[in-house]
């Protein structure tokens, strides 16, 4: 959907599906995850994802770097694709690629020392020439924790201590790619600015490409430069960050955008906010059609049959909606005007 | 009823946990008031005291190792602190209710949604069981839960989270309370089920009557929800305000930095976020001086040797530093603009 030559990913109709359940007398279902994204990473940018619990959001960022095995579709990545690769090429490619996880406790050996976790990867691709503990340091440093530390265990260290070794155990092999899972939001707010800063320096130090996936929108704001936005295992909005925020196109975008509270009580109390009904269906059975149609307001007989593609609607700003297209790019004025399907 | 009653007064309200590491000062000399009708919110981040605090309120502490060490709690004209534990348990739930993070902690599996309803208000109503499962339905109906009917006889893990914390909600006003205490309540939900929840709270608040302290890390959650608001930091009270205040001139460094530090998405990008340099202190272990003074910007030797006053900047707002006049007029707007 763009020219090539600027992405360093591009995915094409990635799928991730798993059965579920099944027992004695009852038939397995199937579990759409990921269901048929096609997505570009530009280099040196940061694509934000954003989505509810339940998206597929985290599944997404597994499965560019088969950390969860996609059932079908492709991950390129310059070119090669990394679904196809066997699993010691694929872990070959791992240096290239790397993931930071929400949750720095849970992803950190509590029996290594922080040195010992930075300094793994490096031994296990044998990337260094000189000493593996002075890189250590040097990657204590550029994350911003002291060359002191290098000796404790991951209890020693808050919350956002650790996902700074979290950080830095990323960087270790000099990665192009990282998928960044919620880094932020286990930690505290005077903690969250420090870590998103930390994460914007890197990226102009080293020249990263990010995807990083979160569902609060405040942060994602701050730190992409276009953002897609997924419902139930589909992307359903892409554009520029501030396009997407300034002229949201899809009604779950706009619902979406509208939910996050403002730390500004005038203009908290001037907003209309939507509010959605409902809760997120569960992606085991999705509704047909449009995934969204159960809860938005804008929904017609059509949206419960046809799956919308995701189009081009304006320059550079794409959406998956049968009431929205390039001339009529507003739904609440064509649901106004009683328009029906004008794209499909 | 007058309307500027207060309902809940706290007094110097001091809560130490005794740990192998020393005292834990949780909670050191904290005071408010609410009014009938208000909403409080107490904004703070992990250790900063603002559940403690609540869970002292409430009687909640679990004794050893946690002691309320000093100050007073006054609950429409009861001494809340000096109360048998028999009485608070009829105040609690009753007259005071409580909702918690994670609805699916408080809620027991193993037991129907319409039977710990139904409990409630038999135990705090003498409800006879017909009465109390029409109470359970008409909770549900009213805090939105669709298909009530059917879904009263569910259990809790056959509900979302968006859903659970509706339940949570219809149980804790079930007696109609006088207060509600929510402590973080929609931090678990996703944005859209979050303003789902506040839309309620503000709701029923408006058509009962009820007074709220709001608990949450998320001065977003405070600004469209609450009357006045109290910062809370390393067991302190460092700044109380009217809720337009706080936001408009905030006369703490602490505040200012927080506020600072939030993106704002109805504004323009670019600049590095602000942020709010090193960790939150060990509160086991401070200093005689102000706690923050370590990150602060304003710091002056000063704030390393001396305890901060807690200085009134206007009515009703006060801040806990020694700069405080300063860093009110600071946050003032330039009204004249540039001359």
């Amino acid at each position: 959907m763009e020219e090539s030559g600027n992405n360093l990913i591009s995915l094409h109709d990635l799928q991730v599906h798993y059965r579920s359940g099944g027992g004695l007398f009852s038939a397995s279902k199937t579990v759409k995850a990921v269901d048929g994204v096609s997505l570009d990473i530009r280099r040196g940018e940061t694509l934000g994802l954003v989505g509810e619990s339940g998206c597929g959001k985290s599944t997404l960022g597994k499965a560019i770097l088969r950390l969860t095995e996609p059932t079908g579709g492709k991950v390129l990545y310059n070119g090669k694709n990394l679904a196809l690769l066997s699993r010691s090429l694929m872990r070959e490619q791992r240096k290239h690629l790397q993931m930071v996880f929400q949750d720095p406790y849970a992803s950190l050996d509590p029996r290594m020392t922080v040195g010992n976790i930075i300094g793994e990867p490096i031994r296990t691709f044998g990337l260094v020439n000189g000493s593996v503990e002075q890189r250590v340091q040097e990657l204590m440093e550029t994350v911003g924790l002291s060359r002191r530390f290098v000796k404790r265990y991951p209890h020693e260290f808050s919350g956002g201590q650790r996902q700074r070794i979290g950080i830095a155990r990323a960087l270790a092999v000099d990665p192009e790619f990282i998928v960044a899972d919620e880094p932020i939001s286990a930690l505290d707010v005077s903690i969250q600015a420090q870590i998103m800063n930390l994460l914007e320096r890197l990226q102009a130090e080293k020249n990263l490409t990010y995807l990083f996936i979160s569902h609060d929108l405040r942060a994602v704001r701050h730190l992409s430069d276009r953002v897609a936005v997924m419902y139930l295992g589909r992307i359903v909005e892409v554009a520029d960050g501030r396009e997407v925020y300034r002229d949201p196109l899809m009604p779950y975008t706009q619902a979406l955008i509208s939910a996050v509270p403002l730390p500004d009580p005038e203009l908290e109390s001037k907003r209309e906010r939507i509010i959605l009904t409902g809760d997120v269906p569960s992606p085991i059975d999705p509704p047909r059609g449009c995934h969204f149609h159960t809860r938005c307001r804008y929904a017609i007989a059509e949206c419960a049959e046809v799956s919308p593609k995701l189009v081009e609607i304006k320059p550079r700003h794409y959406a998956a909606c049968v009431r929205i297209s390039g001339d009529h790019p507003n739904i609440e004025q064509n649901a106004a005007e009683n328009l029906g399907v004008v794209s499909v | 009823m007058d309307i500027n009653e207060t309902i809940l007064s706290v007094d110097g309200l001091r809560t130490y946990f005794h740990t192998e590491d020393g005292v834990v000062k949780a909670v050191d000399g904290i005071s408010f008031e609410l009014k009938k009708g208000e909403t409080l919110g107490i904004v703070g981040e992990s250790g900063s005291g603002k559940s403690v605090t609540n869970l002292s309120v409430m009687r909640l502490i679990p004794e050893p190792p946690g002691k309320i060490a000093g100050g007073s709690v006054t609950f429409d004209g009861i001494d809340v602190l000096a109360l048998p534990i028999d009485e608070v348990r009829k105040i609690r739930g009753r007259r005071i209710a409580m909702i918690f993070q994670d609805p699916m902690t408080s809620l027991n599996p193993f037991l129907k949604v319409s039977k710990q309803l139904m409990e409630v208000t038999e135990l705090h109503l003498g409800h006879t069981k017909p009465q109390a499962r029409a109470h359970a339905l008409k909770m549900l109906k009213l805090v939105g839960i669709p298909d009530a009917e059917k879904r009263l006889d569910e259990y809790p893990h056959e509900f979302s989270g968006g859903m659970r914390q509706r339940v949570m909600i219809a149980m804790a006003l079930s007696c109609d309370p006088e207060l509600l205490i929510a402590d973080e309540p929609t931090t678990a939900l996703d944005v859209t089920i979050q303003a789902q929840i506040l839309e309620l709270i503000k709701d029923l608040k408006a058509r009962m009557g009820t007074s709220v302290i709001l608990i949450t890390h998320d001065l977003g959650v405070v600004a469209g929800m609450t009357d006045k608001i109290i910062v809370m930091y390393a067991g302190k009270v460092f700044e109380q305000a009217p809720t337009s205040q706080l936001f408009s001139t905030p006369a703490n460094p602490y505040t200012k930095g927080l506020l600072r530090s939030v993106p704002d998405p109805a504004h323009e990008q670019g600049q590095p976020l602000y942020q709010i340099p090193g960790l939150p202190p060990d509160v086991a272990h401070l200093t005689d001086g102000c706690p923050f003074a370590e990150r602060c910007d304003w710091v002056e030797e000063i704030c390393r040797r001396e305890f901060p006053p807690f200085v009134e900047v206007a009515d009703g707002h006060h801040s806990l530093c020694h700069f405080a006049r300063r860093v009110y007029e600071d946050s003032k707007p330039e009204i004249f603009g540039d001359m």
